[in-house]
């Protein structure tokens, strides 16, 4: 079998993929494919009908499918190479790729492999919640893909755990197709999701969103029946005599989502622990020499606007990585103190100006975030709010760092 | 009186606090960090404006639906007989981004166009 030599071999078709493929070809790198599993390019933002998209690029509230479509046609326009329905199973650290497609198996040769496959959601298995296993169970995006693209509505009477972007999303979404969306219920003591979706989406349905609730049992044997939620104390732990009754014959899981990685694993890309995405530099190159990473298979963004700028970057960075043959070390370790989750990148090289992806683990106000080297202070940024939801950005220039010793991120 | 907002113009959703005298004249406004809180809790006062997405069915096509979206705000109030309307429509593939499916939706100054190329099944 023939293997196919690339330049590049880009790992989804959605946001991060298509932004990266278009930055690629600009920069003059022209031997690239696309490998998408789904019949068409796209990505989630084929489900996400919803509008609010291309705020920050277009200045337009655009949906889900127009924002994609503007890269999409892009990559027609530019002649890029794209080949939907075509799963790769395997990646390997010497940058072989292998495939399953319509046109059978294809193995190609990369100088270079982007990983841009997004994330998953979390499941009703990963937080364990007691009770049956009945019909009626969906997670927000499954839930999303049934009514906006399979034209299959999933319920009449619902409750939502977990006030993630989609979740709150879908309920609003439910309720203008005719459901009675009677509940979303947050263990956390604050929303996991942003303010304007908490009105947009649950305030004008007048849809009550509890925080500091978590659903303790599960009713129903063929079909969902009913819920029994239970108020939690500051360790998330269920409060015996605050359980509550709700009938329902849907419940909707916003509770989270995960970078999917299982390929970044086949490669020996070393993953972080807190992103559940890859470790990488300020290139957005991973623990292995040519393989590069963004988007949500990184560290999940709250707006796709951030998803393009960041695969933008790192065609940037791969386009110098294909015509110089490597990139320079990173040696300098970005840390966290507990405030803050995780920043992207994790390593950076101090030879040139960087700029930090990072969320907090709880809400603050007034705060400011602190790069710190050699403990001192290099680095003030101020921020009105700061919230678990939304992803904050700092942008150290490269005169600010003095030394290759770490740096550390600290909230106040 | 004093009344608290969430903005939604943006993602940033500055929580605004704003003192109204009578029905809708703001006295002092804090929390906005753009002029677009002003406008937002000026419209929120006099008449509340959202957007709406949702799809339509599309025949032959190579997908079952097409989703749309307003060109432009309506009342909140006119939500439901918007979403009713939208769910009058049927259109045949092939069915473009920006084609109208309804044209001042209830006279509302509003279109629902298509917000996803849809190609005809061979």
């Amino acid at each position: 079998m023939n293997t196919i030599k690339k330049d590049v071999v880009i790992i989804g078709g959605g946001p991060a993929g298509l932004a990266a493929a278009v930055q690629l070809k600009n920069k003059g790198i022209s031997n690239i494919v696309i490998l998408e599993r789904e019949k068409q390019l796209g990505g989630i933002l084929r489900q996400c009908i919803h509008d609010g998209f291309g705020l920050t690029r277009f200045k337009e509230a655009l949906s889900g499918p127009e924002y994609a479509q503007r890269f999409i046609d892009k990559v027609e326009i530019l002649n890029i190479e794209y080949i939907t329905n075509a799963t790769v199973i395997d990646i390997t650290s010497e940058k072989l790729v292998t495939a399953i497609s319509g046109c059978g198996l294809l193995k190609y040769e990369a100088k270079s492999i982007i990983l841009a496959m997004g994330c998953r959601e979390r499941t009703r298995g990963a937080i364990s919640i007691p009770g049956t296993r009945p019909s009626g169970i969906y997670n927000a995006g499954v839930a999303q893909a049934y009514i906006n693209l399979h034209n299959t509505m999933v319920g009449k009477e619902v409750i939502i755990l977990g006030s993630g972007d989609i979740g709150m999303i879908m309920a609003r979404r439910m309720t203008l197709e005719g459901a009675k969306v009677k509940a979303v219920f947050e263990v956390q003591p604050y929303p996991s999701g942003l303010p304007r979706n908490i009105q947009q989406c649950l305030n004008d349905y007048d849809i009550p969103l509890y925080l500091s609730h978590t659903i303790t049992n599960i009713k129903g044997n063929s079909r969902l029946e009913g819920i029994t939620v239970s108020k939690v104390d500051e360790n998330m732990k269920p409060i015996p005599g605050t359980e509550k009754d709700y009938t329902c014959d849907t419940l909707i899981l916003s509770v989270g989502l995960i970078p999917e990685n299982e390929l970044s694993l086949a490669a020996n890309v070393e993953l972080d622990n807190r992103t559940k995405g890859a470790i990488v530099d300020e290139n957005y190159q991973t623990s292995v020499d040519g393989i590069f990473a963004a988007g949500n298979v990184l560290h999940v963004h709250d707006l796709v606007d951030f998803v393009s700028l960041e695969a933008e970057n790192l065609s940037n960075s791969v386009a110098n990585y294909i015509s110089l043959g490597k990139l320079p070390k990173c040696n300098i370790d970005v840390l966290t103190d507990a405030n803050i989750g995780h920043t992207i990148p994790q390593k950076i090289s101090g030879e040139k100006d960087v700029k930090l992806s990072m969320r907090v683990k709880k809400p603050f106000k007034d705060c400011e975030i602190d790069i710190m080297q050699n403990n001192k202070v290099i680095k003030i940024s101020k921020f009105k709010k700061a919230i678990p939801a939304k992803m904050l950005e700092v942008k150290i220039d490269k005169i600010q760092i003095k030394s290759l010793d770490n740096i550390k991120v600290v909230i106040k | 009186m004093i009344k608290k907002y969430t903005c939604i113009i943006c993602p940033n959703g500055c929580e605004i606090k704003a003192t109204i005298e009578g029905t809708d004249t703001i006295t002092s406004i804090e929390g906005a960090t753009c002029k677009k809180g002003e406008e937002y809790v000026k419209q929120e006062l006099i008449n509340p404006q959202r957007n709406i997405a949702s799809s339509v069915l599309v025949k032959d096509g190579i997908l079952p639906l097409a989703s749309v979206r307003l060109t432009k705000s309506i009342p909140k109030k006119y939500i439901f007989n918007v979403m009713n309307e939208i769910k009058k429509v049927r259109l045949e593939a092939p069915v473009k981004i920006n084609q109208v499916a309804i044209k001042n939706v209830l006279n509302l100054s509003s279109d629902v166009i298509v917000t996803k190329n849809v190609g005809r099944k061979n």
